[in-house]
């Protein structure tokens, strides 16, 4: 009896003991994750963040902090303005165009029973391969002399377009090339939110009156595609502000820098002139264009996609 | 409000034939309900008379007219869908007057923006919205009008789907499995909410069901289907009493019907167990049979006229307002007899462990022949001192 009543007493203290053992074996196991987050993520965003108020240039032995000189600078170089609006103008054509094409794209796939796989290969062979491999072949499909659609606009009846080398056309060009690369990306993403519409609702559609295919799509497909819709939207619009290797590769920011991007403004500070701590700026106001942006999409979205 | 006559249904997918041969007329204001296991083909029936699917041969008339040709909206038919088919991102105000904004207004008046230039929509919508008042006041689900269906209990959504079917004063409502979603009690308490609906609006439905219960309660007439063919239409009591076959008498009914091997013996008379039954059944001697007992017709204790049955107790399902008892038959084949008793009545005449005699009334039993087809009794329960006499013996035996 008494033996019983005195391991009765313990249980709490017992209790106590294993609870701290499990917090521990809890940090324990979270720690090299948070090690590993800070290695790879933080500390380098705060290398950036420091970098951005200094005059550091790489290989430099000695640097100081100049303060907000280089968000100013920034401001009023000319060439981030114009590279901050050719991005912008970048962004505004791929991401609609990328967006409902590949949804509309979907919508015909979707459908079918045995082309259907055929249709998902052929769309998303331009995101496996690699796009600097395909710019090549875009420059030639371009080539204002030797290219096939310059000579089929010619057998038309057309003149000659200079794509990549019109200050006025190389930012659409170049977002044509942009919209051709993500679209199979986003339609396995819409086809993936098309399958989860339960078939029902398309029959409730069909009893209730709406069976035009409008209807359908206004009823049932648009509302119930919003979640993918919000998600492809913002993954669309990160990708496409990144724009960098088509023109890297295919216009060096040219003709006369109509086609300099912002992560193209920074490659070259940072790589060519070597002002590392100018390209940590850009960079950070990179950063807090895809951040408001996406940020912005997400609260005005979700109150409206999600029932 | 209509008829609904359906003629010579047929349906495969691919080479599987769904739907043999179907006739069917259901009359005016007839809650007709289509029962059968999954996989009978009584959910494509229904969908062929809404028009989602499209039948190989035969017609669907609908109020005398043919409607084979139209599409689902043109057919003055409802249907209330198993999973409620909501569209989530609308109201449920918005979801029960759907029907009514795509039929009453035009393409023009149901574009954002551009529909405020019209004059007459602001008519109509208030139209519509008196009849949607109208209808959720029969329902009882004005009260969440601006909710959304994702924001509502089972038992609402499905509220909320039947008012989209009724808005639109359909000639036909139709069913398929829409109590299958809702727990046990709120599906008692919606079976007779239903039956209530049907008897006030007096519309013709046509119900799909798996759950016999369901079927035996609300129907006017019901079709037992398996396999795609009706194997029993009538009412339910009809079907109860006497089933057309042994897979309808194994359906209907809980728990499912003792089924016993006998024979034809001489004369057309019924072997059980090596002992002849006075009952006569037109079937030639020899051939095998199966007598069916309900579960509710085994007695306990056995009354003057029973015929007897030497079993084995082997457990009892205590459901509080009744009981369940498990016998085995004494026989050469093991076989499990199943006897349901009221609650007071088990409380007397329990049986202890070990052999006992069961009763069954003859005029309770139910004979098939070797194909599953009933048998009807010829004067079976003419001979009522030869059984008395057997009666005796079998206690003697026992």
């Amino acid at each position: 009896m008494s033996t019983a009543t005195a391991v009765h007493g313990r249980v709490p203290m017992g209790r106590r003991n294993q609870q701290f053992i499990e917090s521990l074996a809890g940090i324990g196991f979270a720690t090299p994750a948070l090690i590993l987050l800070i290695l790879t993520n933080l500390a380098p965003l705060v290398v950036l963040g420091v970098l951005s108020f200094t005059n550091y240039e790489l290989g430099a032995v000695a640097f100081n902090s100049v303060g907000l000189k280089n968000f100013a600078a920034a401001m009023q170089d000319p060439v981030i303005r114009r590279s901050l609006g050719n991005t912008l103008l970048y962004v505004a054509i791929v991401v609609p165009a990328g967006v409902f094409l590949a949804m509309l794209i979907a919508i015909l796939v979707h459908r079918r029973t045995k082309s259907r796989s055929f249709y998902e290969v052929i769309y998303f062979l331009p995101v496996t391969t690699t796009l600097i491999a395909m710019a090549t072949m875009w420059q030639f499909l371009l080539h204002p002399r030797l290219g096939p659609i310059n000579a089929f606009l010619v057998s038309l009846g057309f003149e000659r377009v200079p794509f990549l080398s019109e200050p006025r056309l190389v930012i659409p060009t170049l977002a044509a090339i942009g919209v051709w690369q993500l679209i199979g990306f986003n339609m396995v993403l819409f086809l993936a939110g098309l399958s989860a519409i339960p078939r029902e609702l398309y029959e409730a559609a069909d009893v209730d009156g709406a069976s035009h295919p409008v209807d359908r799509f206004l009823k049932v497909t648009w509302p119930m595609l919003g979640p993918t819709t919000m998600f492809v939207t913002i993954t669309t619009f990160i990708t496409a502000f990144k724009v960098f290797d088509t023109v890297a590769v295919l216009t060096h920011g040219g003709p006369m820098g109509s086609s300099e991007t912002l992560l193209y403004a920074v490659y070259l500070e940072g790589f060519q002139y070597f002002h590392l701590s100018y390209a940590a700026t850009l960079t950070l106001i990179f950063l807090a264009f895809t951040l408001v942006f996406s940020v912005a999409q997400t609260f005005f979205l979700d109150r409206r996609v999600h029932y | 409000m209509a008829a609904l006559t359906l003629q010579g249904i047929t349906k495969s997918f691919g080479a599987t034939p769904v739907l043999r041969p179907i006739d069917l007329d259901i009359a005016d204001g007839e809650f007709l309900t289509l029962v059968g296991p999954s996989g009978c083909g009584k959910s494509t029936l229904l969908r062929i008379v809404a028009g989602l699917e499209r039948q190989d041969a035969g017609s669907v008339t609908i109020g005398g007219l043919a409607v084979d040709h139209l599409r689902p909206h043109e057919r003055k038919v409802a249907m209330v869908f198993q999973n409620y088919a909501l569209y989530p991102h609308m109201s449920v105000f918005e979801n029960i007057a759907l029907p009514l904004t795509m039929s009453r207004l035009n393409v023009f008046e149901r574009i954002p923006l551009l529909r405020l230039l019209s004059p007459r929509r602001r008519v109509v919508m208030q139209q519509i919205a008196s009849e949607v008042e109208a209808v959720a006041g029969q329902l009882r689900i004005e009260s969440y009008f601006a909710r959304r269906p994702g924001q509502l209990s089972g038992g609402q959504r499905q509220r909320v789907a039947l008012g989209r079917a009724m808005v639109r004063h359909p000639d036909v409502f139709l069913m398929d499995e829409p109590l299958s979603n809702l727990d046990a009690k709120l599906r008692v308490h919606m079976r007779s909410e239903l039956a209530e609906l049907h008897a006030r609006l007096g519309v013709t439905m046509v119900y799909v069901t798996h759950d016999q219960v369901e079927a035996m309660t609300m129907a006017d007439r019901l079709a037992v289907m398996d396999q795609g063919v009706i194997l029993q239409l009538g009412t339910p009591s009809e079907v109860y009493a006497r089933p057309a076959s042994i897979t309808v008498a194994q359906f209907i009914g809980s728990p499912g019907i003792n089924l016993l091997p006998g024979r034809v013996a001489s004369a057309g008379q019924v072997e059980l167990l090596g002992s002849t039954l006075p009952a006569r059944v037109p079937a030639a001697p020899g051939s095998p049979l199966t007598i069916g007992v309900r579960p509710e017709s085994v007695r306990l204790q056995p009354r003057a006229g029973d015929w007897l049955l030497p079993c084995r107790f082997r457990r009892r399902e205590n459901l509080g307002s009744e009981s369940i008892f498990h016998f085995d038959l004494d026989g050469p084949q093991p076989v499990t007899i199943l006897c349901k008793v009221g609650h007071d009545e088990a409380a007397v005449t329990a049986p202890a462990e070990g052999k006992t005699l069961l009763g069954i009334a003859p005029d309770s039993c139910h004979f098939f022949d070797a194909g599953g087809h009933r048998l009807e009794p010829q004067n079976g329960a003419s001979n009522v001192p030869e059984i008395a006499n057997r009666r005796q013996a079998a206690i003697g035996q026992s």
